[in-house]
């Protein structure tokens, strides 16, 4: 009982400051979850991360893996909760009462000044992943790849993802 | 600005809603970002480029998951809470499922490196994903001189200099805004 409390408290806390997203807090996490609390150990937590990164779904479900880890389905549940509701409660209500004054001059003008520094921050965080992905020339070949099919076509990008993974696999059979 | 996408639809059902949001929780492999603006935008064309831009940089500048974010306000724009929930639920309940199962098998997975090749071309074709939509909505919004310098600050901020999100946050978006004030017609 104890721990679901603490796991509450915890991801309750790190929900408000997570600005830029789950990823963005995956330190903050580390150090609560490793350091403060002793819940897991190091490489535990980087199993972890990797998981939640292999997975499909939201960044966010890193949180919902340390609750499983921590404490079962109901660790899972209340960590998941605890991170995801009060920023929803939060956006819910920034978002009404944005929308409610739609047509007003400072509305439009904040949605229009947040859109450049939201498309930058998301090329940014491409570049990143770029470089933390990069193994060598088939890796950058795939990547651009990937870009050049985003940008030319309306497809699913799965296919994007399964072409990357199938020539990740053959490049290294015939290596 | 240029005028909202004329082919963006009527509101969609709760169970269209549903679906619509499962389908992005479960193919969203190495982030759901790419993948969310295809099935929201191009897919069920639920909104518009702009519309969707400017819902996805509200929740960016918010705290929580922004993709998760932009699914509730989208959910409430619809149907109000319930749809917020349906969204919600939508995105979380498959990949929370699949989690586990991952969760049981990744031991075996991770020895084998055939398996972890596959699953570095994946991770490299998402980082291409990621920086493929950012140009893509680049230039569907056709920005002017002063929303293409602020693109370059907060690129150079977060993925060049390695800012931490937050900060680069803080400082741009507040300056963004006031040069969108000053210079915006």
């Amino acid at each position: 009982m104890m721990v679901l409390i603490q796991l509450a408290i915890t991801f309750t806390a790190i929900s408000l400051v997570a600005i830029g997203g789950a990823n963005a807090v995956v330190p903050e996490i580390h150090r609560r979850v490793v350091d403060v609390f002793g819940w897991m150990t190091d490489s535990t937590f980087a199993t972890v991360f990797a998981l939640s990164q292999v997975a499909p779904g939201p960044n966010v479900l890193i949180v919902s893996l340390v609750g499983w880890q921590v404490a079962g389905l109901a660790g899972l549940a209340v960590a998941t909760l605890a991170m995801l509701l009060p920023s929803g409660v939060l956006a819910l209500t920034v978002s009404r009462v944005l929308a409610r004054h739609e047509n007003s001059r400072a509305v439009k003008i904040i949605k229009v000044g947040l859109v450049p520094v939201t498309i930058g921050l998301i090329a940014a965080s491409g570049l990143v992943m770029a470089r933390a992905s990069y193994t060598g020339v088939a890796a950058m070949a795939i990547t651009a790849g990937a870009v050049v099919f985003t940008v030319m076509t309306e497809r699913n990008p799965l296919w994007a993802l399964a072409g990357g993974a199938v020539i990740g696999a053959l490049v290294s059979y015939f290596t | 600005m240029t005028p909202p996408d004329a082919t963006a639809q009527a509101r969609p059902s709760l169970g269209a809603l549903f679906l619509g949001f499962a389908k992005i929780g479960l193919m969203g492999f190495g982030g759901v970002a790419p993948v969310a603006r295809h099935v929201i935008v191009e897919d069920r064309r639920w909104l518009s480029e702009q519309e969707y831009a400017a819902l996805l940089s509200v929740g960016q500048v918010l705290p929580g998951p922004n993709v998760v974010n932009t699914s509730l306000m989208i959910g409430d724009r619809f149907h109000g809470l319930l749809g917020a929930a349906t969204a919600l639920t939508g995105i979380m309940a498959m990949p929370l499922v699949l989690l586990i199962v991952f969760a049981t098998l990744y031991g075996t997975v991770a020895e084998n490196p055939i398996a972890r090749a596959a699953m570095a071309g994946a991770a490299a074709a998402s980082a291409g994903l990621v920086i493929g939509m950012a140009i893509k909505m680049a230039r569907k919004l056709k920005p002017g001189v002063v929303a293409l310098v602020f693109i370059g600050l907060a690129f150079v901020a977060a993925g060049v200099l390695r800012l931490p999100l937050v900060e680069a946050i803080i400082v741009l978006a507040p300056l963004s805004i006031l040069a969108a004030w000053k210079f915006g017609k």
